[in-house]
């Protein structure tokens, strides 16, 4: 397993998050290639849907960064988006989809150094996860269910 | 001035929080601006905070849009390495001749890309870090700096200097290194001028026994921030300077340069150092790997502002150790430590050990700025702020000149905006005849309509000079492009940003008839704005426009692997053009506003707002709900600087009834509310019906009934306010009296009311001053727990020390017992110093009795704003945005804000007059662009869109449906993701366009 690269989706908002990642890169800190960012305005924005399309689609982890708590630019969108985070990552963690492939974090514009450190370690947790084949299966339990 | 031209331009100097905020109160209210800033680049000192209290806030996360705003906005000019060198004429119509210095750097082709920098082989202390650390002398001041170019040190550079090297020149892929620029002199032709010059921090090197000046583990407050940085010189890691070992303990000494004319010559209180030192305190805690003790050493804990007492109370929780003493001198240990030696409160001599020690140094004006105010013929107070009277907080002594920020006296960032807003309003005051004469708009073609075409995508992928096309294989991605769907035309480009690329874009969209434009180059927040303009330019909708962030995110990060990074880049560009696909024009809509006010709350603050609306010809109404104007200032005698406040008053009523557009509702409340930013709709209870466009809440506070130390039980016990009262009637009783008793904190800093009430300290020191004048022989006691005489204001608490007054402290757990035997008051107090009980037997016990708010709940909900846990009204964010509310149209003034004392509320009401007027002079507002919609087919009218919306834009419609309202949605999102049924889109960020995203990543 030691040559499997993940595939990670990150979700970051415009504010804060993504400005840490433009600093990192103005910075040169450098980190893993394994993820691609969809820049949302808010981490509020986050419908739970986004995380599930994007492991259907064979994502091996996800990511989600947002502003510090008290520091989202539109007032609270950060804690709604961490409300519906929690449950989701319960939810997933009860249909067998391990921990460690889906991952939230605070990270303020100006924490460049703090981006490349989290950058690392969900590429890494990602990684020691494995190729996702437990969505898949929890993907088919839940149609069982239904 | 009839000869005089009245100018509608203003000059603002100095481009920190303050100077940023004033000029663009001024631009956005239809003044040209021009921004003279001294150094690279706008920002000033908070661009150097870590954080910022009492939020702990990321301070570059909340300036940076500002600085943005600045940068962007077309009717501010910002010259920077300018000096002002002279200021001729008169109010209305100054000529202000300026040097612009040569930055040797060509501004109009740096694209910033830092090669410059790596190359430059001369390393100078960095200034931006407290020179911790290096720079090379061709910089820019620091990451997130506006304007975004870099600058050549003339004093270190070797080119310079001598003649030698040039590599910047060399390697400069833009070719914007020009050496031979010269400094220019112009002459600014202004109505009115700002001074926004800020402070420098005091540099505690003469006080030699404190050791900053030899021993490394002695740092100034400043450094310590820069450390705490993450973009400081160890990345957020608290160190040692000496050896670089993290240390277990630290000590704070406060008052370092302030609060002292023994070493220094600075009476006054910095104001701020108690509140940064607190701050720098659990920060520190923070970021700490191992357990860290910090004790701060201080004479008064001054904590002050809005929230501050809490934030006081939470570092005393958090384990961080307040010491009540003055440091006289510094031991450094041979381990690199430092030894304190100190006197307790109970006179024990004590010495205890550090790591390290931080000084919490003052603020002090600079020589340039003394020189400055000398040679413009401004008039400053002894320790060079700038002089001004209580009620007209913001004006200078020659006309037309006016201060804000430090420069007036020490304080903090909000207080810095809103005297900058102020200032943005006095400024403007005498100018309205010329506003929108001077200031431009952009003319753009009206846009194509390109509903129901098919896609037809153009895609650019920037070189960046070598910063993209060094890593990543630009060819490669542009073949990779032209294979999307979609795609009609795809290229490569050197810089995407410059002009002629820009007139390539304009030129290419109508050839191939583009209806979506992707660019892949830096980063949107950069750069999005000015492609917008673009498209825009060529007659295409702004929105139909994608960037692919292929040069921060990807060939800067990784440079080490340029085939995943290639990858990487196409992946991006897949995943933009997936997007842009799905993109829909957005329209933005106008509405119109109506051009009048309604203040609620007729006192000071409410007043001036009225007034200072009037000066740029707006029309207030101004609700009232007792039958007299005036509020508190009712009760008031005098301020700190000894000005008579019933004059003022009866001057300022006089003026408000001679004022045409003033209208004032007594006996009145607001009854019901409609409406929304321009257009407002609000039934008093006296039945009228008000239409306006904004909203001023100036509903003030009152005086604390107190039930403790007797009060209202006998007659000599009574409350500052009503000794004002008794001062003004010039009641006998007073004037004979031989023995007063003053008890502070009365009500404020109690576990119920965990605040400040700010202006008891000084109401009683003045009081007891003047009482001391009026009868020398009068005993004085002044029973306090921390003396809060903040700024200039520490003046007064020395002469009264000086007349005699006696000071006692007590502490929360030992309160003074009042108890009366006859006719005699028995106030019994321990004082610390003697360690012995005193009783006091006055002829008045004067109670510093709190400020409470007037709790405006019902008041908050019918114009959707909130007010916070102890009922003051809730500002739109508590550094940067002081007299705003979230919701658009809506500002405070005044008490019902928080308490503050007389010029501090004049000047909030002048900012919240600025800030009402930069929407009261747009005729018509736009709204649109990003926000949401609701697709009511899909509405099941659940209400968690309205629940969770944080600007209450969404409303039920008489369906029972949801409905947005644009002009006040902010385009967050969070509506859209928490619907069950996906009734709200987001414009620019749809599901499908987010959905289709997501499968180009994978």
């Amino acid at each position: 397993m030691s040559d499997f690269e993940p595939k990670i989706v990150a979700f970051f908002c415009n504010w804060c998050t993504y400005g840490a990642a433009d600093l990192a890169g103005v910075s040169r800190l450098d980190y893993p290639p394994n993820f691609r960012v969809v820049r949302l305005p808010c981490t509020g924005r986050l419908n739970p849907k986004y995380i599930l399309e994007a492991f259907k689609r064979g994502a091996d982890g996800v990511w989600v960064s947002g502003c510090h708590p008290g520091d989202c630019h539109y007032i609270a969108g950060n804690y709604h988006a961490r409300r519906k985070f929690v449950l989701l990552h319960h939810m997933l963690e009860t249909l067998g989809v391990e921990p460690g492939r889906l991952h939230f974090s605070w990270i303020s514009s100006a924490e460049a150094i703090k981006f490349q450190e989290v950058a690392r370690d969900v590429v890494e947790k990602v990684r020691a996860c494995g190729p996702n084949e437990s969505f898949r299966k929890a993907e088919l339990g839940l149609a069982e269910v239904a | 001035m009839a000869t005089n031209k009245v100018v509608g331009a203003v000059l603002v100097a100095g481009g920190g929080v303050a100077g940023m905020q004033a000029a663009l109160d001024l631009a956005n209210a239809g003044y040209y601006v021009y921004m003279v800033e001294k150094s690279l680049a706008i920002g000033g000192r908070m661009s150097q905070l870590d954080k910022t209290f009492p939020t702990n806030d990321c301070s570059m996360c909340i300036i940076s849009p500002k600085l943005v705003e600045v940068g962007r906005h077309i009717n501010v000019e910002l010259l920077t390495l300018t000096d002002i060198l002279s200021i001729d004429g008169t109010e209305g119509n100054f000529q202000v001749k300026v040097r612009k210095n040569p930055r040797f750097i060509d501004m109009s082709k740096c694209i910033a890309c830092g090669e410059c920098t790596k190359k430059c082989p001369v390393k100078v202390d960095n200034d931006y870090n407290e020179n911790l650390d290096k720079r090379k002398a061709i910089y820019v001041q620091y990451a997130q700096a506006v304007p975004l170019k870099y600058g050549i040190d003339a004093e270190k550079c070797m080119f310079l200097t001598k003649g030698k090297c040039g590599s910047c020149k060399k390697v400069c892929p833009a070719d914007a290194v020009d050496y031979d620029q010269k400094a220019e002199e112009a002459v600014l032709n202004v109505g009115a001028v700002i001074l926004a010059p800020g402070f420098t921090p005091y540099n505690p090197r003469e006080m030699e026994t404190y050791r900053y000046a030899d021993d490394p583990s002695v740092m100034t407050a400043l450094e310590f921030e820069r450390l705490l940085g993450a973009t400081g010189p160890t990345m957020g890691h608290v160190a040692r300077m000496s050896d670089h070992k993290e240390p277990k303990s630290i000590a704070f000494l406060q008052c370092v340069g302030s609060r002292d004319i023994n070493r220094s010559d600075n009476g006054y209180c910095s104001s701020v150092c108690c509140m940064y030192a607190i701050k720098e305190a659990i920060i520190a805690k923070e970021h700490s790997k191992e357990p860290l003790d910090v004790t701060i050493f201080y004479m008064d804990i001054r904590s002050f502002g809005k929230d501050f007492e809490k934030y006081y109370e939470k570092a005393k929780k958090a384990g961080i150790r307040f010491v009540r003493s003055r440091i006289h001198t510094v031991e450094p240990l041979k381990d690199g430590g430092v030894r304190m030696h100190y006197v307790t409160d109970h006179g024990q001599s004590q010495s205890e050990e550090f790591d390290m020690a931080v000084l919490s140094h003052g603020l002090v004006i600079t020589g340039e700025t003394k020189d400055m105010s000398h040679k413009f013929g401004l008039k400053t107070d002894k320790y060079n702020f700038a002089q001004t009277s209580s009620f007209a907080p913001v004006a200078m002594s020659r006309p037309g000149i006016y201060a804000c920020g430090v420069f007036t006296g020490p304080k903090d960032i909000p207080s810095s905006v809103m005297e900058a807003s102020a200032a943005a309003a006095a400024a403007s005051s005498k100018l309205a005849p010329a506003r929108g004469t001077l200031t431009k708009t952009v003319e753009v073609p009206a846009p194509m309509d390109v509903n129901g075409e098919p896609p037809r995508i153009g895609v650019f992928i920037c070189h960046c000079g070598i910063n993209i096309a060094g890593t990543i294989d630009v060819p490669k991605v542009v073949e990779f492009a032209k294979s999307l769907p979609f795609v009609e035309y795809a290229t490569n480009t050197i810089f995407a940003c410059s002009q002629d690329s820009q007139e390539k874009i304009v030129s290419l969209i109508k050839e191939y008839r583009l209806n979506r434009i992707v660019v892949s180059a830096c980063s949107p927040r950069t750069h999005e704005p000015l492609f917008q303009e673009t498209l825009a330019a060529a007659g295409l909708n702004k929105y139909l426009f994608e960037m692919a962030n292929i040069r921060n995110h990807d060939s800067w990060v990784h440079s080490n692997n340029p085939a995943e990074a290639t990858r990487k880049a196409m992946d991006m560009t897949e995943m933009a053009v997936a997007k842009a696909a799905l993109l829909n024009p957005l329209t933005e809509n106008v509405i119109d506003v109506d051009p009048t006010a309604l203040v609620i709350g007729g006192g000071v603050a409410g007043l001036n707002t009225a007034l200072t609306l009037s000066t740029q010809g707006f029309k207030s109404v101004v609700v009232e709900k007792s039958d007299k104007t005036g509020g508190l200032a009712n009760r008031l005698l005098s301020t700190a600087k000894d000005e008579s406040i019933p004059e003022y008053l009866a001057a300022l009523q006089k003026k408000v009834a001679e004022d045409p557009n003033i209208t004032v509702v007594l006996n009145s409340q607001v009854d019901k509310v409609d409406g929304y930013v321009g257009n407002f709709e609000t039934t008093l209870t006296t039945g009228e019906s008000v239409k306006h466009g904004v909203t001023i809440i100036a509903t003030g506070a009152q005086e604390y009934k107190p039930t403790e130390y007797l009060y209202g039980q006998n007659p000599k016990v009574v409350t500052h306010l009503e000794l004002d009262e008794k001062m003004k009637a010039k009641d006998e009783a007073v004037d004979e009296a031989g023995t007063f008793v003053f008890v502070q904190c009365v009500g404020s800093r109690e576990p119920e009311r965990m605040y400040c009430s700010k202006v008891c300290c000084t109401h009683t020191v003045h009081s007891a001053v003047t009482l001391k004048k009026k009868n020398p022989n009068a005993k004085i006691f002044v029973l306090y727990r921390d003396m809060r005489t903040y700024a200039q204001k520490e003046d007064i608490y020395k002469e009264a020390r000086d007349l005699g007054v006696i000071f006692i402290r007590y502490e929360l757990d030992s309160k003074p017992k009042v108890t009366e035997s006859g006719d005699v008051l028995n106030v019994e107090v321990h004082d610390p110093v003697s360690g012995r009980n005193l009783l006091i037997n006055p002829d008045f016990l004067v109670l510093a009795a709190a400020i409470v708010s007037g709790r405006e709940n019902e008041l908050g909900m019918k114009y959707k704003v909130p007010l916070d846990d102890d009922g003051w009204f809730f500002e739109a964010h508590q550094k940067l945005r002081p007299v705003d509310f979230a919701t658009d149209g809506m500002f405070m003034a005044g008490l019902a804000h928080y308490p503050k004392p007389m010029d501090e509320v004049v000047a909030q009401a002048q900012a919240a007059a600025a800030r009402a007027v930069t929407i009261l002079t747009q005729p018509r507002m736009t709204v649109g662009g990003i926000v949401a919609e609701i697709n009511q087919a899909k509405c099941s009218g659940c209400g968690v869109c309205v629940a969770v919306c944080p600007y209450s834009a969404i409303e039920f419609d008489e369906k029972g449906k949801a409905k947005v309202n644009e002009a006040m949605c902010k385009g967050c999102g969070t509506c859209a993701a928490s619907c069950r049924s996906d009734a709200p889109i987001l414009r620019g960020f749809t599901n499908a366009g987010l959905f289709a995203q997501i499968a180009a990543a994978l």
